[in-house]
């Protein structure tokens, strides 16, 4: 069983796999990226760009701090700087280099968090990435995006890299189902309706669109219209989106693989709240830390289901 | 070298003189943390060892200098005014509201200016990723980093010192400014780094340890940090906090005075005995 399977989506490669493939690809169109990483390339993905161009690479060690502002400092000599370790390692680790060397002198340094949610299993909470959208959205300046599948996360990197500026990329360990075979119209702010609906908006991203699909297919099976929205990119919010959503659905359920606060529920209620308020539902992992064991069954025991959206949808549906 | 040693004395009792003014007017800011750099500022912007020009400050060609230890921007604002980036004058904005001089520096307002820099530990690492850069485009340029000693105890320069000396940056020096204070005292009683020199020395660096405050010393040393050419060089450079003004502080009872400007009349007693 897989997120998407009961929507009919195939299984596809993780987010990780499609962010090192496409980021190798694009060494060729952009002879100015250097990529910089803390001795996880393997794990990251950045190893097949690192294997392909060994002098634009530095691996600088188990050294998260020193990593992002050498990332800065390529930066500010014109590279496009992409600088990645596990998502938590990277913000939670390296905040304060992403603040003042990255953020502040608005760098164009594109920092990419691997292994995000409790999903990674069983490595366990301490290389869990639960907090890192918070954290990213903080960061003046700092765009934050979630992609949701390989093919989007390929159209994702190819973005960030044509863009100047600050990026915050979060990618997945596990492998996620296909929700754009046909390829994705990918542009940084800008959601992505997947299916349409008139009596509840499920929005989320990361691996949890896949799984909104299968919460709106059971849904339709017992009369109820959701529209689902992939909403990739966390800052800027698509706020145009969202208020349309509301006008038109009327209440809206936001779905993440993140902690309850900060993230792209606090987000997306901010927007509501902005624009046209309506009734709100989250599903999201609260406010604890997880723990060891095998990805679905942290996924089950952390309410990260598609059930648990459909529970979320009657809610708010009252 | 073309500018005498002389020349660059008295550049640098100008300095002292801009470091003064500008922070007494902005009445906040760290004039003694300034004032033990000025020797080695001096001989970066006025004695030859930085290429740089103020009509054009992103000039790829450039030397950069990053000062990591960012409250001494006085120091760095001064010798940039005399170097053409700007007028001294319009230093006397600092720190005020809507001024480009903000109280550390801001590359993102100030063009020229090469890190923004504040939070401490951090420019070792910056200037390693402008070494790398600048190797990878074949620019034949250096980077200078000016760090404190206090500032050494931020577990991020050793981060920077052991991949720098992987990467055998020759583009690279680091000038450690060891005045031997810190905010709250002196260094040694604070967190007692030193040796410093093997420390920079083990991660594959190549160090001097010179008197800092002194203008012929400071040439020398930098004229030997950029003929290295097989590793990242270190200078400690041993200064006295306040340096040109020691009697005032003496007098204060006050050898750090650390992060207080001079009030207006102390002020006038220090531009009169730079003289």
């Amino acid at each position: 069983m897989y997120y998407g399977e009961i929507s009919g989506l195939k299984l596809g490669p993780a987010t990780r796999d499609a962010f090192g493939d496409a980021l190798k690809e694009l060494g060729a169109k952009h002879p100015e990226l250097v990529v910089v990483d803390a001795d996880v390339g393997n794990s990251t993905r950045t190893e097949p760009f690192m294997k392909a161009y060994p002098e634009r690479s530095f691996n600088v060690g188990i050294a998260e701090s020193n990593m992002v502002s050498v990332a800065g400092g390529l930066a500010s000599c014109g590279k496009i700087a992409v600088c990645s370790t596990f998502a938590t390692f990277l913000l939670s680790n390296a905040y304060d280099q992403l603040r003042m060397s990255v953020a502040f002198p608005k760098l164009n340094v594109k920092f990419v968090g691997s292994h995000a949610g409790i999903s990674i299993g069983e490595d366990g909470p301490s290389q869990m990435g639960i907090e890192d959208i918070a954290l990213a959205c903080a960061l003046p300046g700092v765009k934050v995006i979630v992609p949701s599948d390989a093919v989007s996360m390929a159209a994702a990197t190819a973005a960030i890299l044509a863009e100047h500026g600050p990026m915050y990329l979060r990618t997945g360990r596990g492998k996620t189902a296909t929700l754009y075979p046909n390829g994705c119209d990918f542009k940084i702010g800008k959601s992505i309706q997947l299916r349409d609906g008139s009596d509840v908006t499920i929005i989320a991203n990361g691996i949890m669109v896949a799984a909104a699909m299968d919460a709106a297919t059971e849904l339709a099976k017992n009369g109820v219209s959701a529209r689902v929205i992939d909403m990739h990119t966390v800052k800027p919010i698509d706020e145009e989106a969202i208020a349309k959503a509301a006008r038109e659905t009327g209440r809206i359920v936001i779905v993440e693989e993140h902690l309850m606060f900060g993230g792209l529920g606090s987000v997306v209620a901010t927007a509501v709240g902005r624009t046209v308020p309506v009734p709100l539902a989250y599903v999201n992992i609260g406010d604890c830390f997880a723990e060891s064991g095998d990805p679905q069954g942290l996924l089950d025991k952390y309410g990260l289901t598609p059930a648990a959206i459909v529970n979320a949808v009657k809610s708010v549906m009252g | 070298m073309a500018v005498s040693i002389e020349e660059l004395q008295a550049k640098a009792k100008l300095l002292r003189k801009h470091i003064i003014r500008m922070t007494t007017a902005a009445a906040s800011g760290h004039p003694t943390s300034s004032l033990s750099t000025v020797e080695m500022i001096t001989a970066l912007f006025f004695g030859g060892f930085m290429t740089y020009r103020p009509q054009e400050p992103h000039w790829p060609g450039r030397d950069r200098f990053i000062l990591s230890k960012g409250h001494a921007v006085p120091a760095l604002y001064a010798a940039m005014a005399e170097a053409g980036y700007f007028t001294v004058e319009a230093t006397m904005s600092l720190r005020k509201l809507g001024s480009i001089f903000e109280g550390h520096p801001n590359m993102a307002r100030m063009p020229g200016i090469e890190a923004s820099t504040g939070s401490l530990g951090q420019g070792l690492s910056i200037g390693l990723g402008q070494a790398l850069g600048c190797r990878l485009d074949k620019i034949d340029n250096h980077i200078f980093v000016m760090t404190g000693d206090g500032e050494l105890g931020e577990g991020q320069v050793w981060e920077a010192a052991a991949s720098a000396g992987k990467y055998k940056v020759s583009n690279l020096t680091v000038i450690v400014d060891q005045n031997g204070y810190q905010q709250t005292g002196a260094t040694k009683d604070v967190l007692d780094l030193r040796p410093v020199a093997d420390k920079f020395e083990a991660f594959g660096w190549h160090v001097q340890t010179v008197n800092g405050n002194c203008q012929a010393t400071a040439v020398a040393a930098l004229t030997i940090a950029k003929s290295i050419k097989d590793r990242p060089s270190c200078i400690v450079s041993q200064t006295q906090k306040g340096f040109g003004i020691l009697p005032i502080l003496e007098a204060e009872g006050d050898m750090n005075y650390h992060g207080k400007p001079l009030s207006p009349a102390l002020a006038e007693k220090a531009l009169a005995l730079l003289g």
